[in-house]
């Protein structure tokens, strides 16, 4: 058995720790080869042969996966199949985009965001938002897989496999790359932040959200929002935690004027330790915080801004 | 230009999720079913690009129970011309896998010969964000995914997409599959006037076997279970003690 691993290559750096965590995920499945691809991919690739659990790399280099278009790099993935039972990836956004376009073209089923591995076939996964946990068989002769790292440890250092090579395989030509925008703020980015300060419809104006904004900054924490405070147009939309918005993580979430509805709650559960301020001692999100405190957040965040 | 666009009746998002005592499942029945969020904004994208001037038709297609003809019947009211029910299934509790859902689709796409196709990033059902990408390569055709903005100009579209870390912009050749993020839009409630409109809008029924796809699962769900319950904590009396307690006892601070 054999196991494909697309790493996690930005700007032609590994980004080892997504990439170690997958390898984490699969290496129970056969020996792991791990392919970088981008325009520059070597350095990754040596990176990459550290890891422990991966057995060989493949370096893909060429100007056309600069920015790991879905089209080139999905078929230059299906001309490497042959010899995987097992094709995975960390599921960042770029794999998001690349791997079910690999699935469709090796005609299996794609498996997302696995968070466990029962056995060669048989994968756990997450659905509506975290609020079940389903487990599958899948019957393709090959699986493609996503992986949430968040459930997985990284994978040590201290490996030695071999580099080699691939041709790169032809490009489609479907898609340009145009430019990047980094995210504006200084903030950590939402979905790989330590920790978040959220604020909810309680938080009552655009104007007061800035509360919200400096705690997050006296913490170096991203800043999120509940869909109440987007729609009443407090925060904008690309805050917004919850089964519709972004689903996160953190090892601290701070939940400030939130009442905790299904839909956030769906967003921030799998958090390690939730704080929850509210003046609404029976508010939900009491039932799912490790610390409630029962206050007036325009007495207790300007208290906490200054105590921190 | 013709705009297609697929939509998913799934639960309400403010339904809270059960899962069924004996593993089997979720639990939908009697439960409040609504068009997916992110549908609902590629709807609203396809009607902004009609009332643009950048589109002249816009098909919505539902492939699952029969039922899914509310979901179709709220996308006419919205603004939708005509829709297509492809029913695939009999037991809502039945999930067509995106496989063969854009098979499904891809030989709607052979008839139809939309010029665009906008859909969800992901449903928020099984989250499997895996449709749109995978009709696309089913086509042959480039993807715009994650998309919180779009632009048509003749042949290509530029679409921005939400990534890891910031924005990426992307040139896609037409036609092409886009699929949207929260960001793009916030989509419009159809009015009373519109919904009673919609009833009158063409919709056609078919079945996966007019289309000659086999939608049988690749994936069987050996069983569903609930997440591990998150116990509630302690209240805290005062900031001091809440400092304290996430220096002292959670070690986070």
């Amino acid at each position: 058995m054999a196991v494909l691993l697309l790493a996690e290559v930005t700007g032609g750096e590994l980004q080892l720790d997504a990439t170690a965590k997958a390898v984490t995920a699969v290496k129970g499945l056969g020996d792991v080869t791990a392919l970088c691809v981008g325009a520059h991919a070597r350095a990754a690739g040596e990176a990459a042969a550290k890891i422990d659990g991966v057995a060989r790399v493949l370096v893909a280099e060429d100007a056309i996966y600069g920015h790991r278009l879905a089209e080139p790099t999905a078929d230059l993935i299906v001309s490497l199949a042959g010899d995987y039972d097992h094709i995975a990836a960390p599921a960042t956004t770029d794999a998001k985009n690349i791997m079910p376009r690999v699935a469709a073209l090796l005609d299996v089923m794609v498996i997302s965001d696995i968070v466990g591995v029962v056995d060669a076939d048989t994968f756990d996964r997450p659905i509506y938002a975290g609020n079940a946990i389903q487990t599958v068989k899948s019957s393709d002769a090959k699986k493609v897989l996503t992986i949430r790292t968040s459930t997985f440890d990284a994978a040590g250092e201290g490996g030695a496999a071999p580099v080699e090579n691939v041709a790169a395989a032809a490009n489609p030509g479907l898609s340009e790359w145009v430019e990047d925008t980094a995210a504006e703020s200084d903030r950590p980015e939402l979905t790989s932040a330590d920790v978040i300060v959220s604020g909810g419809r309680g938080v009552g104006s655009e104007d007061d959200f800035k509360l919200i904004e400096t705690l997050a900054d006296k913490l170096g924490a991203a800043v999120g929002a509940s869909r109440a405070a987007v729609d009443s147009g407090y925060a904008p939309n690309d805050w917004q935690v919850g089964q519709t918005g972004k689903v996160v993580a953190p090892d601290l979430y701070i939940a400030v004027g939130i009442s905790g509805a299904i839909q956030h709650l769906a967003g921030m559960k799998d958090s390690k330790v939730i704080v929850a301020i509210n003046k609404d001692e029976e508010a939900p999100i009491f039932q799912v915080a490790d610390y409630g405190l029962v206050a007036d957040l325009f007495d207790a965040v300007p208290e906490l801004i200054e105590k921190l | 230009m013709k705009v297609l666009v697929p939509v998913k009746r799934v639960i309400d998002y403010n339904v809270k999720v059960r899962v069924k005592a004996d593993g089997t499942g979720v639990d939908l029945a009697n439960v409040k079913m609504s068009m997916n969020p992110f549908d609902e904004i590629a709807v609203e994208e396809a009607i902004r690009l009609k009332e643009a001037g950048k589109a002249d038709e816009i098909v919505a297609v539902s492939i699952g129970v029969k039922q899914a003809q509310e979901t179709l019947r709220t996308a006419l009211a919205m603004g939708a011309d005509r829709a297509i029910l492809v029913v695939a299934a009999d037991d809502i509790h039945t999930d067509i896998e995106p496989l063969a859902v854009a098979k499904i689709l891809k030989a709607v796409i052979d008839e139809e010969q939309p010029g665009l196709v906008l859909a969800g990033k992901q449903a928020i059902d099984n989250d499997m964000n895996a449709t749109g990408q995978m009709l696309a390569a089913l086509l042959g055709w480039s993807q715009g995914t994650f998309a919180s903005k779009l632009d048509i100009e003749g042949d290509h579209a530029l679409v921005t997409r939400e990534v890891d870390g910031g924005l990426q912009t992307i040139k896609v050749k037409m036609p092409a599959i886009v699929t949207v993020d929260l960001r793009l839009n916030e989509p419009r409630y159809a009015s009373l006037p519109n919904i009673m409109k919609a009833k009158k809008k063409p919709l056609d029924e078919k079945t996966p076997a007019d289309y000659g796809v086999d939608v049988t699962p690749r994936l069987s769900v050996l069983k569903t279970a609930e997440p591990r319950e998150r116990q509630a904590g302690v209240k805290v009396g005062s900031v001091d003690e809440l400092i304290a307690k996430l220096k002292d006892e959670a070690g986070v601070l």
